[in-house]
């Protein structure tokens, strides 16, 4: 049994946090990029060299590329023979992901439901963070990251069709949901898809979607097509940068599904979770 | 798509200039509030009592920075979505509100009110937060300590850059994009 310290998961969690909030990811700067090469709307593309030099003066200066530096949201592999010595592992997240956030000067984000009230007192700064977990053979912990801002989130959906819906019914689905959210999610976006296992199981696949580095396409032939047709068709839309009018809207579009597609016989779940263009993500194996 | 240089608070004659795209760079004084500010606001008002800031020909951010960094003036500053302000605005441009910078869609309310008591919707870039704090200079928070990173805070900044989402003649800048662009 491998033994891993408790302070050597906070510390890397921290660490992981402050960079990736300040630091936008290469795949996404790489996407921007190439927006910014295609996009036909001279409005659109100016907002893009904005999003190209913010990235620049948060590099430059350690600072975070958007003030919503979001829920920490994990996505845990715990390998069957490695334990934690010194606290939990989920103790552990929790340590870093305050730490992070406070260390690096990022906001606190957690609230109340009910009564809005910031929960950095009561629970911790940015405290509680969304973990999921799984068990996997090995003696390795996984730990990808992402920063989660709320406008990306707020315009997520989940739903279940009829199974006679198909392909077309997911299309239509997705189509609406990118649709109706127009400005509001800070395009140009990733949209995750979750198809299959269970109504909560696609929300989760979905967002899990967001976590694949941007254009890297799903292993099936069948859904690597897929996604490039939803692209091409959410494209047609016209939202542009910042909903500001354009051609450059979906940077990409993650389908994941459950199990190599499985779903209930009476039963076709379809999930989207959007991520803005300040895609912060990572992760880091212990 | 014009460009201007405007200082703060805003006239009757300087919003009336604006049409939906153009790009303008503001200086001068704004202030922040998001929806718990806005809310606090609009009691303050409909009770009769005094405000913390001068509403009139005033420009409200809608944004909830980060922290700052010793030595820094504020931390990282981009628009949060404005559609949770919808139910706040229009009351606000009633009693002199000039200005209100964001991102996203607003509601046919706050679309009337600009039209009827001519005040303008900016749009900032969405998460641009580490580039649009280096246009301000100062920031103050001048009331509700309590609620951190909503506290409401009088800026100063100089050309911050926006452009006009909602003018004073109804027209919107997210439609009209939209219309152009999208392929039947």
């Amino acid at each position: 049994m491998r033994v891993v310290k408790y302070d050597d998961i906070v510390k890397s969690i921290r660490d992981m946090i402050i960079y990736s909030t300040t630091h936008l990811a290469d795949d996404m700067l790489e996407a921007l990029k190439k927006a910014y090469e295609n996009e036909k709307s001279e409005v659109s593309r100016a907002v893009l060299a904005q999003l190209l030099e913010n990235a620049e003066i948060a590099k430059r200066d350690w600072k975070p590329l958007c003030q919503d530096t979001g829920l920490a949201i994990y996505f845990v592999k715990v390998g069957e023979d490695v334990r934690v010595e010194g606290g939990t592992l989920k103790e552990a997240i929790y340590e870093g992901t305050k730490k992070g956030y406070e260390e690096g000067y990022l906001r606190a984000s957690t609230c109340d439901c009910f009564t809005r009230a910031n929960l950095k007192d009561k629970a911790g700064y940015n405290l509680p963070p969304v973990i999921y977990f799984d068990l996997v053979p090995g003696d390795k912990i996984e730990i990808e990251y992402a920063a989660k801002g709320g406008g990306s989130e707020n315009v997520s959906r989940a739903t279940v069709l009829a199974p006679a819906q198909g392909k077309e019914g997911i299309k239509e689905f997705v189509k609406k949901v990118v649709s109706d959210a127009g400005p509001n999610p800070c395009p140009p976006l990733v949209v995750g898809v979750g198809i299959g296992g269970s109504f909560d199981m696609a929300a989760v696949m979905s967002k899990h979607a967001l976590f694949r580095s941007i254009g890297t396409p799903n292993p099936d032939p069948e859904m690597a097509e897929f996604e490039e047709e939803l692209k091409k068709e959410l494209n047609k839309l016209g939202i542009g940068a910042m909903g500001m009018g354009g051609t450059e809207t979906v940077l990409a579009v993650h389908i994941e599904t459950y199990e190599n597609r499985m779903c209930h016989i009476a039963s076709l779940p379809v999930a989207v979770n959007i991520q803005c263009h300040s895609s912060r993500h990572s992760h880091i194996i212990i | 798509m014009a460009e201007y240089r405007l200082k703060t608070p805003l006239t009757d004659e300087d919003v009336e200039q604006l049409k939906a795209g153009d790009i303008v760079y503001l200086t001068g004084t704004i202030y922040t509030a998001r929806d718990a500010a806005h809310k606090r606001l609009v009691d303050l008002i409909l009770n009769g009592e005094e405000l913390p800031f001068d509403l009139k020909g005033s420009v409200i951010y809608f944004v909830g920075p980060t922290p700052p960094k010793p030595g820094e003036p504020i931390g990282s500053a981009g628009p949060t979505t404005s559609y949770r302000m919808d139910s706040y605005s229009p009351i606000l441009i009633e009693h002199g509100q000039k200005g209100m910078i964001g991102k996203g869609k607003r509601n046919e309310a706050v679309k009337e009110a600009c039209k009827k008591h001519k005040a303008v919707y900016f749009g900032a870039t969405g998460g641009a937060g580490a580039l649009l704090s280096q246009r301000i200079k100062k920031a103050e928070v001048i009331a509700y300590p309590e609620l951190g990173p909503e506290a409401i805070r009088r800026l100063e900044v100089e050309d911050f850059p926006v452009v006009v989402v909602n003018d004073v003649y109804g027209n919107d800048l997210y439609e009209i994009g939209r219309k152009e662009w999208e392929e039947k």
